[in-house]
């Protein structure tokens, strides 16, 4: 096993010939960053108030603020998302690990005689044990993700309703309320928590082996196994890493409003972290990742959201543009379309059948 | 052969078994639960439910997924109401156009999936947020529909004995799958898909139409969401863009529950309607158990979701692939 040898470096790229470069990755946060950037050139243009930010008792609010509060759960959601699919996988029970672990804590911190790390532990905790079953089903039993992991989605909003009897909770715990409300050094909180989960996982993947065994096991599996690489085990912990991030997604969440509603909370996130992930330039066949893509995903897609309701489009109408995001980012990824375009420049219409 | 084939049919046998006791536990403990009605309401309730999951079944057989269908129903309750309320449209008329809206809806999926070689979760999931947001274009609030048509075909239906009716939507449920089973072992298309979904290049190297015969499964998949959609109109007199948040999960875990692996080729309609009828089941059981409320309910679903793609792929293991 030499780490040359399962470097996905060639490899990685055998199912996206047009790729085959080294420029491969920069081109491919190329393309989010630039719609990020066209974005934040419209609003330049036409709504010079997004860009304000005022300071309020020493914190910072503002559009750019809410933007990024706004995205704070996609963001926690689609770090665990992208290692997920980098191993090839999806992880679809993240909304549903959300609303496990938000309506424990909530049910805990309600009795009052929990301390806030305690909460904290309990719900890293359960996050732990969901996604050791998921890993477990995927790695282990051989299941595909998608089914997999739609087992948890439906179980574990079952579990949620359950803990709570089917009812909201309101969460008064400080130190919860904190993490989803408070601010340090004027900056808020929830941003805080993802910057440092965002660098801690990069850390953990670009200073170690880690981010090249996941890239291995989501290329080939069975080459990775047979360099040495523990696939499984990589596989296990990917969901686990997920199931936390969703849990830390869900303390923000119910700090931030302050209550639970267990049917409600995390639902349809899953698809937005997909979503990010994508849009940030992960295949979802797995292989390359790029945490900072999905960061910038998130963003992407929540800067556009909150652009076009500035403009007067209703919220309700928030999930089309979303769709044309990723049909976007689908048809710019294809080497089909690449092809069909490179053969209409010269003038010769023989597209590949 | 004959063993493959055996094997094959075990996890429908097994869904069956599961149908037989689940209804057979509930009959034994509950009076009243045996009887014409509560089966016609089995059907009738879940027709809307049961019409996708047919749909679904081939995009599944094929190796696919379909994600957009909830929202797709969502979208032709409400498009049903409008045209009829706003445009004055005849009912007839609304239908027919949301159905073939439906379907080109679906086409358009197939066509992106297939000319461009996208993975069909991502452009089904576009299209799942696609069609909600447009069905919130429409409307954002329920509409009710009033019409003397509609309120006529609400009340057909196929008089049984003791007073039961055999109700419209349960009647068009019942035809959908009638012809999803001609469909599937009698006709070419049927066959194609499965072969499709054995393996799509051993299909394209026997000379099998694999291109035309996708953008026909996603095409088939949104006219029967659309057909759910009228039937949901039908059933509840109104529509509504909230309509079928998450249905299409639902609909997911009746065809799994009803034996079809979600990696394609294996599977069959019949499985389906028992997977629409366990899931039916059990959403009946909060009206009998008193405490077996939602949550319950969920539980219930996903524990047999597990149980049965662990038989699945214990019995499936030898055509396993890593993916």
């Amino acid at each position: 096993m030499t780490k040359g040898d399962s470097h996905p470096t060639q490899g990685g790229f055998a199912a996206l010939p047009s790729f085959a470069n080294r420029h491969a990755a920069l081109q491919r946060l190329l393309w989010p960053l630039a719609g990020l950037g066209l974005l934040l050139l419209f609003n330049l243009l036409f709504d010079r108030a997004f860009f304000e930010i005022t300071m309020r008792d020493g914190n910072l609010y503002g559009p750019i603020m809410t933007v990024l509060r706004l995205a704070v759960k996609v963001m926690l959601l689609a770090t665990g998302m992208t290692l997920v699919i980098a191993c090839g996988g999806v992880d679809l029970s993240v909304g549903s690990v959300m609303a496990v672990a938000g309506a424990l804590v909530a049910h805990l911190a309600a009795q009052g005689t929990w301390p806030f790390a305690a909460l904290l532990g309990v719900a890293v905790l359960v996050a732990l044990v969901i996604g050791a079953f998921n890993g477990t089903l995927v790695a282990f039993f051989g299941l595909q993700p998608i089914v997999a992991t739609l087992i948890m989605m439906v179980l574990g909003r079952g579990v949620a309703l359950s803990i709570t009897g089917g009812l909201p909770i309101s969460v008064a715990d400080p130190g919860l309320l904190f993490l989803g409300r408070g601010f340090v050094a004027g900056i808020p909180v929830p941003i805080l928590l993802v910057l440092v989960v965002v660098t801690l996982t990069a850390v953990a993947c670009r200073k170690t082996a880690l981010g090249l065994f996941i890239e291995a096991v989501g290329d080939n599996e069975v080459a990775s196994r047979l360099s040495g690489v523990n696939a499984r085990g990589i596989k296990l912990l990917v969901y686990m890493f997920c199931a936390v991030c969703a849990a830390l997604a869900a303390l923000v969440a119910i700090g931030d409003v302050g209550r639970v509603e267990p049917d409600r909370l995390g639902q349809m996130l899953e698809l937005d972290a997909i979503t990010a992930v994508v849009v940030g330039g992960t295949v979802l066949t797995g292989g390359r990742f790029s945490l900072l893509g999905s960061v910038i995903g998130a963003l992407l897609i929540q800067t556009l959201t909150v652009t076009l309701i500035r403009q007067g489009m209703p919220s309700d109408v928030a999930p089309v543009p979303k769709a044309l995001v990723i049909i976007v980012v689908c048809l710019l990824q294809s080497p089909k379309l690449r092809a069909q375009l490179a053969a209409l420049r010269p003038g010769a219409r023989r597209a590949a059948a | 052969m004959n063993a493959i084939f055996r094997r094959q049919n075990l996890p429908l046998l097994v869904t069956a078994l599961v149908f037989l006791v689940l209804f057979g536990a509930f009959s034994v403990c509950f009076k009243n639960f045996l009887s014409l009605r509560v089966v016609t309401n089995l059907f009738m309730n879940n027709a809307h439910v049961g019409i996708i999951a047919v749909g679904l079944t081939f995009v599944i057989l094929s190796g696919g997924i379909d994600l957009s269908v909830g929202s797709v129903l969502a979208f032709t309750t409400i498009f049903v109401a409008t045209l009829m309320g706003k445009y004055h449209f005849h009912p007839a008329l609304a239908i027919a156009v949301a159905l073939l809206v439906g379907t080109l809806f679906g086409a358009g999926q197939g066509a992106l999936i297939q000319q461009y070689q996208l993975p069909p979760f991502l452009v089904t999931l576009a299209g799942m947020f696609l069609a909600r947001g447009l069905a919130f274009v429409i409307s954002s609030k329920e509409m009710a529909i009033e019409h003397g048509f509609y309120k006529a075909v609400a009340e057909l239906g196929l008089p049984l004995p003791g007073s039961v009716t055999f109700g419209f939507t349960a009647c068009v449920f019942v035809v959908v799958l009638l012809a999803g089973l001609w469909m599937a072992h009698l006709t070419g298309f049927g066959r194609n898909v499965y072969a499709i979904g054995g393996s799509e290049s051993s299909a394209l190297l026997m000379g099998l139409p694999v291109a035309r015969t996708k953008v026909q499964l996603y095409a088939l998949s949104g006219f029967c969401a659309a057909l759910g959609g009228v039937v949901f109109t039908v059933q509840a007199q109104s529509g509504n863009p909230l309509n079928g948040l998450g249905m299409e999960l639902d609909a997911i875990a009746a065809v799994v529950i009803g034996g079809t692996l979600l990696s394609g080729g294996v599977g069959q309609v019949a499985g389906t309607l028992l997977g629409v009828l366990i899931y039916g089941t059990i959403l009946t059981a909060p009206d009998y158990l008193s405490g077996f409320d939602s949550s319950w309910q969920r539980i219930a679903i996903g524990g047999l979701l597990l149980v049965f793609i662990i038989l699945q792929r214990f019995l499936s293991r030898a055509s396993a692939s890593a993916r």
